[in-house]
């Protein structure tokens, strides 16, 4: 069954698919987005809600920024807000001499635009009296904050639809490949999805497809480690999040307006990529609770009342792969976000919109090419 | 089922037995296994053991076993006193909340410590709660379920109100509208959902155990007596009253078309029982669809085999039978366990056992026909009626995700709405809300799925320390 051929078909329906799809509807584009299960379930649907530029790679934060005006304008572009609150984040470390990094990252030029204020000793606690007396010092940016991951992709997916995308849910791909100037891919109910340009966006399982065209990555994958308290009056506006280079005392969370306080962070479990499921490790939990108390000693009075994880991937130098194919003309990447690509989500629909549509784009790509890993996996075939 | 599958243990001489619930099924079961010389690890959440229908009250209060139980008076006391002759013999941990668990690690919170309890086998006898249907107006303060109105009189002694309906269906309803009365509590009257004709349909099933039948039909007369308005087929509207004062009336269709308002401070409602299968399900081990009761219900075999290999369920937990069955099925839970460790079993007692299951099956099938899950009902809910009283989500912001966004399967409808995402992970409401789903989106309930379960199976304390070994 050979579908009607499009200009763009999208493979993997996540936040980058969804946006990308609406995004390119934007440009006049014809896009069919094909998804295994139904659209932003895995890293998309499970992740923290972070929409956080500051502590991103700097070389990042151009795209960061680009996304960061989408943000802003999402009851425009989408009909929705998906909840999000710019409402500050804050970046704390418990040694002072972990301060001279959070400095050096708010003097940086890339983050000029984050309007950073870095804040210790005392009018770090006057300002943040709730942090607990671990906190020695902290990045203040005003202007991120946090959404609801589990609204975003299907909000988008919508949006597409509504201006003329097609989205189909739980079709699964078998086979991708370029016969001639046309993409062609085999869903395993049998029907021939063909078009012009093809863009990979399908997360933990990206690396299955793009190695079929000569391009594998090195992904990982890992679970996230999330939990949720009852609600209580809302009094946190700001998302706190630790910087530390001690695995167990990575810790974040975010106050919800209904109350809740939503918790990430700790030492990440390995999915189960057989059943696609992915559980959180109950002694996650307990450090979470640990770690908790220490950063907001009022804490302790809550009760946990759920918790949950997901599939995200992983690149071993923690940048996503975005961007266009080193080897098929047509072809566009843009998954492995490394568990931060929430905040992007926006951006990378519009980049990957603006590339596939003119071949080019205002921003800068350049450190997320897919050719970075070649060299990589060259030298290591030579090696081998 | 691992039915066929010897269980490989890591110290063959002795297998570390987790048994979670103390009630009449987790009971019969330590007592079984004590009997073939292994000692189990008792976690019960209660202070003390019995389960619900067999509550014990707490150290000091000294009102006897018939004012307590009843009819069921020699039943609680002799699971009691096998309780406490096996107490001493046991790892018996109280007061205790099993709250997750990995393959082979039960994790507990005890007075705010966590502790992980290794196993080789695990015995799920986790019992069952309340069967709740929404109704406008159900999230007023006096508003509670049955097995709650139940505990606080069984436990404290303590009525839920001084003017009380007993609303819904199911053998519950009576038995507890009963013990209040005989109480001394002001009971407005018991409205039962369930049409007189129900009954009468589901005789042949009932009479598998007539003696029950009776005891039933005692508890009517015995309301009949002290001149509580029972009616039979109501159509539950609205519960009446005020976020400052609470319930104030509840207000029913009769039967006859009549509309019905009752005055009252207090209000407990259920439909019968729901099983409680979250640490089955965190555990990874299957559910079915129960055509029956219209639920979903753990998958076991005859014994009490889960799917997964080393894990059992015997009780309401694994399926409503009540407690004469819970303590058959805890026993016989034992008794496969020890087979599947290769232990001796006597072939005579797992059939005697099985048999008299069989009867108590008839009976479960008579009272799922007798007093049917009203399904239509929250088909039937006003959009603005609260469907999800943890994250106070209606019914028609339920029913928009599944017309709006195309949410037909629950967790997605519950990813899209928060029903089910609160403190009660879904107990009271994912049953109503997959109904709700299924008449909106026209999808069979069955296929609407349901909600994974989610740790913790409770909430967890934010004071919660880990116990350094």
């Amino acid at each position: 069954m050979r579908q009607p051929k499009v200009d763009v078909l999208i493979v993997g329906g996540g936040f980058m698919g969804s946006a990308s799809a609406f995004f390119l509807r934007q440009r006049g584009r014809s896009v069919t987005l094909l998804e295994r299960d139904v659209v932003g379930q895995y890293a998309s649907g499970v992740n923290f809600g972070n929409v956080r530029r500051q502590g991103r790679h700097l070389g990042q934060l151009e795209l960061s920024n680009r996304s960061w005006a989408l943000w802003k304008r999402l009851p425009e572009l989408i009909g929705e807000d998906l909840e999000f609150l710019p409402s500050g984040h804050m970046r704390v470390c418990y040694r002072e001499d972990e301060i001279p990094d959070l400095e050096a990252y708010a003097a940086a030029p890339e983050a000029r635009e984050l309007d950073l204020k870095v804040y210790a000793g005392k009018e770090l606690h006057q300002r943040f009296p709730f942090l607990g007396a671990d906190v020695k010092g902290g990045s203040y940016a005003p202007h991120d904050g946090h959404a609801n991951p589990r609204l975003a992709a299907p909000a988008f997916a919508r949006a597409a639809i509504r201006a003329g995308a097609r989205v189909e849910e739980r079709t699964e791909v078998a086979n991708v490949e370029k016969v001639g100037n046309v993409f062609e891919v085999t869903t395993t109910d049998g029907r021939i999805f063909t078009a012009d340009q093809l863009l990979i966006t399908a997360g933990a399982w990206a690396q299955k497809l793009s190695a079929q065209f000569g391009e594998p990555v090195p992904l990982d994958t890992f679970g996230p480690q999330m939990s949720v308290t009852e609600p209580v009056p809302y009094a946190l506006p700001t998302v706190i999040g630790v910087y530390t280079k001690i695995p167990h005392e990575v810790i974040y969370f975010r106050q919800i307006a209904r109350g809740n306080i939503v918790i990430g962070g700790g030492v990440r479990t390995k999915p189960d990529m057989i059943n696609r499921r992915a559980h959180v490790d109950p002694h996650s939990t307990i450090n979470q609770i640990q770690q908790m108390r220490r950063l907001l000693p009022g804490i302790g009075n809550l009760n946990i009342i759920r918790v949950w994880s997901g599939i995200e991937s992983y690149t071993p130098d923690s940048l996503p792969v975005i961007g266009p194919s080193g080897k098929v003309d047509g072809l566009f990447y843009a998954f492995g976000f490394c568990g931060h690509g929430f905040q992007l989500g926006p951006g990378v629909g519009d980049v990957m919109a603006e590339l596939i549509s003119t071949g080019s784009t205002s921003t800068s790509i350049s450190d997320f090419d897919i050719r970075r890993f070649a060299i990589v996996t060259e030298h290591a075939s030579k090696a081998s | 089922m691992a039915t066929s599958s010897r269980l490989t243990v890591s110290q063959s001489d002795s297998p570390r037995v987790v048994i979670v619930g103390a009630g009449p099924a987790g009971t019969r079961c330590a007592e079984t296994l004590l009997a073939a010389g292994i000692k189990p690890i008792l976690i019960d959440e209660n202070r003390r053991d019995g389960g619900q229908i067999y509550r014990r009250q707490p150290e000091g209060f000294k009102r006897d076993y018939p004012a307590l139980y009843g009819t069921e008076a020699a039943k609680a006391r002799d699971l009691h006193e096998s309780f406490d002759r096996l107490r001493g013999q046991i790892d018996y941990r109280p007061d205790t909340l099993a709250w997750n668990l990995t393959a082979g690690q039960l994790c507990c919170v005890n007075q705010g410590l966590h502790t992980v309890v290794d196993y080789d086998a695990l015995m799920l006898c986790a019992g069952a709660t309340d069967r709740l249907m929404p109704i406008k107006g159900w999230q007023l303060a006096g508003t509670y379920s049955l097995g709650g109105s139940q505990i606080a009189l069984k436990s404290q002694s303590v009525s839920i109100g001084s003017r009380v309906v007993f609303m819904g269906s199911g053998p519950l309803l009576y038995l507890v509208a009963s013990q209040y009365v005989k109480a001394g509590a002001d009971v407005a009257a018991v409205l039962d959902t369930s049409p007189f004709s129900k009954r009468i349909g589901a005789m042949p099933n009932l009479l598998a155990r007539p003696g029950l039948l009776f005891n039933g039909m005692k508890l009517l007369a015995q309301l009949y007596r002290a001149k509580v308005p029972v009616h039979l087929g109501v159509k539950p509207e609205e519960i009446l009253g005020d976020e400052q004062e609470g319930v104030s009336a509840v207000r029913v269709q009769l039967a006859n078309g009549n509309t019905l308002t009752v005055p009252c401070d207090a209000l407990a409602l259920g439909y019968h029982l729901r099983p409680e299968t979250q640490l089955a399900d965190l555990a990874g081990c299957g559910l079915r669809f129960d055509e029956v009761s219209g639920q979903w219900v753990l998958a076991v075999d005859e014994e009490g085999r889960t799917s997964v290999k080393g894990v059992y369920a015997a009780g309401d937990g694994a399926k409503i039978r009540g407690a004469d069955a819970a303590e058959q099925a805890g026993r016989l839970a034992a008794l496969a366990l020890l087979e599947d460790l290769g232990k001796p079993v006597s072939r005579q007692l797992v059939d005697d056992v099985r048999k008299s299951l069989v009867v108590m099956d008839r009976f479960r099938v008579g009272l799922a026909e007798a007093f049917p899950w009203p399904a239509a009902q929250a088909a039937a809910l006003p959009d603005d009626a609260i469907v999800c009283r943890c994250e106070m989500i209606s019914a028609g912001e339920l029913r928009g995700v599944v017309r709006e966004k195309g949410a037909c399967e629950v967790n997605r409808a519950k990813a899209f709405s928060r029903v089910g995402m609160g403190r009660c992970q879904g107990r009271y409401c994912s049953q109503a809300g997959a109904e709700v789903i299924a008449a909106e989106s026209g999808v069979p309930v069955e296929k609407v799925g349901r909600q994974r379960g989610q740790a913790p199976v409770k909430p967890l304390s934010m004071y919660t320390d880990e116990v350094v070994s």
